[in-house]
């Protein structure tokens, strides 16, 4: 029975959770500090911070340092805010109707 | 007996719905509301009661609002149907007329123009007062010309509500004459020119306003003759280069008057294929810019993609002298840079720069 569970019905569905928190990256990429749930995959969060940090890298190559820079997604908001060449991360899932509200400026 | 209207409203949020029967109660016709937090029990009212007006979200567990429509629309025809929706998206709309629906209305936009939103109502219950059961609804894929002669020949007054993403335009319509456009931040002739230009789109009936000032003094058929010439001269092969160059001119001088209007500092359209070169206004560093924005949309697609996180909106960021703003758009990303000290609202106001660049 065990193997022809494993057969018929293979591994558990994968439905993808929002990760929700914040994280702290610096410069080279290396998560400093966490506050998304440990269940969350580390190389998801990994792949965030780097493309984070390749957007503001990209920024001050093109004579545009930014400060803070935001991704809106239909149901995910990253904003990220400079950070000595590291950033925070703050990572906030969206629904339609409660959309979070932006993080008051520094 | 009871002759008020029956107004049913469903929406699975609890809140929304008492606030929505407040507000509905207090109406000038003091219709009576009922309400309903599934589809289901709204299908169920609906068997039971006579209901003059539904008022429906789109977005619901297990029975959506499109579903719930299609099924109203077969089985109680003569129930005129609103969709209020938080869903910014204009395929929903497109989706909501396809099905018969007599207005589409953004949560948003109800709770900002509140009054504006009861008197629409009035006017479908007036309406149906008047037409009892009769009347044809649901006209699709009609051009605007068609519309607009339309309510010309049957002498209608009312305020025709145009609206192409997020561009949204008007028409005044009283006795059947053309009296006033408002359309891409033009008035009068103008505007009614611009919008004939627009080639897809959806259109709403609102009440007539009987004071709005007239602006436009020529019959609608001489300006729709005058804007088919336009439009025929304007896809003529075979036209003068120097013409060619002054309507570039001119379509540069628009942007650029858009700009201006808006607040904005510049704008840049990147073709995201890496084909063509990058279009932009209002700054120098175009190069340098446009390699950010292949590159924002780039991470965005990738990051989008791999969080399972929905469509991308838009990618903002800011610094103390500027804010900008990435926005993707078919095959282009535009990037729109405005002052650090600019007012809120930006996303709305950067897609219209953008949708009016493309028009």
């Amino acid at each position: 029975m065990g193997f022809l569970k494993k057969l018929l019905f293979g591994g558990p569905a994968a439905v993808q959770q929002l990760p929700t928190g914040t994280i702290t990256v610096d410069r080279a990429g290396h998560i400093i500090t966490s506050t998304v749930s440990s269940s969350y995959p580390k190389n998801m969060l990994h792949g965030i911070g780097r493309d984070v940090l390749e957007l503001l890298r990209e920024a001050r190559a093109a004579q545009m340092p930014l400060a803070e820079v935001s991704l809106h997604f239909g149901s995910l908001r990253i904003t990220a805010r400079e950070l000595r060449g590291g950033a925070i991360i703050f990572l906030f899932p969206q629904t339609a109707l409660f959309p979070t509200p932006t993080p008051a400026r520094p | 007996m009871d002759a008020r209207h029956k107004i049913l409203i469903l929406d699975d949020d609890a809140d929304w719905l008492a606030l929505c029967r407040e507000m509905l109660a207090a109406s000038p016709s003091r219709p009576e509301i009922l309400t309903a937090n599934t589809a289901k029990r709204a299908l169920a009212l609906l068997e039971t009661e006579k209901i003059r007006l539904l008022i429906s979200d789109l977005k619901m567990p297990r029975m959506d609002g499109l579903q719930l429509l299609s099924i109203v629309r077969r089985r109680f025809p003569e129930t005129r149907t609103i969709v209020l929706s938080g869903l910014e998206d204009e395929e929903y709309r497109s989706r909501a007329y396809a099905l018969g629906v007599d207005l589409f209305w953004l949560k948003i936009e109800m709770q900002r123009n509140a009054q504006l939103f009861i008197e629409c109502l009035e006017s479908l219950l007036g309406q149906a007062d008047r037409d009892g059961d009769t009347g044809f609804r649901g006209i699709q894929s009609k051009s605007l010309m068609d519309i607009i002669q339309m309510e010309c020949l049957t002498r209608s007054s009312t305020v025709l509500r145009i609206t192409r993403g997020p561009l949204v335009a008007k028409l005044w319509i009283q006795d059947g004459e053309l009296i006033d456009a408002e359309a891409e931040g033009a008035r009068g002739e103008a505007a009614f020119y611009r919008l004939l230009a627009w080639k897809a789109g959806t259109f709403e009936n609102l009440p007539a306003e009987i004071n709005r000032e007239r602006t436009i003094q020529k019959p609608v058929n001489a300006l729709l003759l005058e804007s088919a010439q336009a439009l025929d001269e304007a896809a003529d092969p075979g036209v003068e280069p120097d013409s060619v160059e002054s309507r570039l001119h001119r379509k540069t001088m628009w942007k650029l008057s858009q700009l201006t209007r808006e607040g904005a500092e510049f704008v840049i359209a990147v073709p995201l294929a890496g084909q063509g070169e990058p279009e932009a206004l209002g700054t120098q560093g175009v190069a340098a810019l446009a390699k950010w924005t292949r590159c924002a949309a780039e991470i965005a697609r990738r990051l989008g993609d791999r969080l399972e996180a929905g469509p991308l909106s838009h990618v903002a960021g800011q610094n103390l002298e500027r804010q900008v703003l990435m926005l993707a758009r078919g095959d282009r990303a535009f990037l729109v840079g405005w002052p650090a000290e600019a007012a809120e609202n930006l996303p709305e106001k950067s897609r219209k720069l953008v949708a009016s660049w493309d028009s």
